[in-house]
């Protein structure tokens, strides 16, 4: 199990200017959910996205401390374009 | 992986125009993220196949080296991996999905 701030805060450390949200989906603490906006993704597919969070979070995923984890990834741009 | 394993889940990439990895099957999905991408796929009415990763543990471990993706399911298409669950629905949200899946059915 590991905690949500920590989650956050690894995410963040790893991109830039990189605004995160972590919820518990389960309240199990293991299936997680991200919503990750960053200028890092921009011109990135959304594979190209998530395989960038998930090696950020590799030694979680593989350990099993983080079972499943809900993504949502966004440049500043998508995000200001949706509003 | 094993050049025997990368062989068999090459093949059962394959095996169909648009193949799920998932936990369980499509009549009882184990998993609420595998059950997204089977409720999609129905809900589209296209014919796909599954592999039921629980069954296998070498598929379980060689389908996330294979396609540098840590996470079950996994959604092909035409033999190109297209994403997990999240991106499915972002995909079937924006319409993007369904046209992946008419050109693939189509060729």
């Amino acid at each position: 199990m590991v905690s949500l701030a920590q989650v956050k805060a690894t995410i963040e450390a790893a991109l830039t200017d990189a605004q995160v949200e972590v919820r518990d989906l389960t309240g199990g603490g293991d299936h997680l959910e991200a919503i990750v906006i960053s200028p890092d993704f921009e011109g990135k597919s959304s594979v190209d996205r998530h395989r960038t969070i998930y090696a950020v979070l590799q030694q979680e995923l593989s350990a099993e401390a983080i079972h499943a984890l809900a993504l949502t990834t966004r440049t500043p741009q998508e995000v200001a374009a949706s509003r | 992986m094993t050049p025997e394993l990368q062989k068999r889940i090459e093949d059962l990439v394959k095996q169909d125009k648009i193949v799920v990895f998932m936990k369980g099957n499509k009549l009882m999905p184990q998993c609420g993220f595998s059950n997204n991408v089977v409720q999609i796929l129905n809900s589209y009415g296209v014919p796909y196949s599954t592999v039921d990763v629980l069954e296998d543990g070498d598929i379980r471990q060689g389908i996330k080296e294979y396609s540098n993706w840590p996470t079950i399911p996994q959604l092909y298409v035409d033999g190109e991996f297209l994403g997990g669950s999240d991106i499915a629905v972002e995909m079937y949200n924006s319409g993007e999905l369904e046209q992946k899946l008419q050109v693939a059915l189509a060729s």
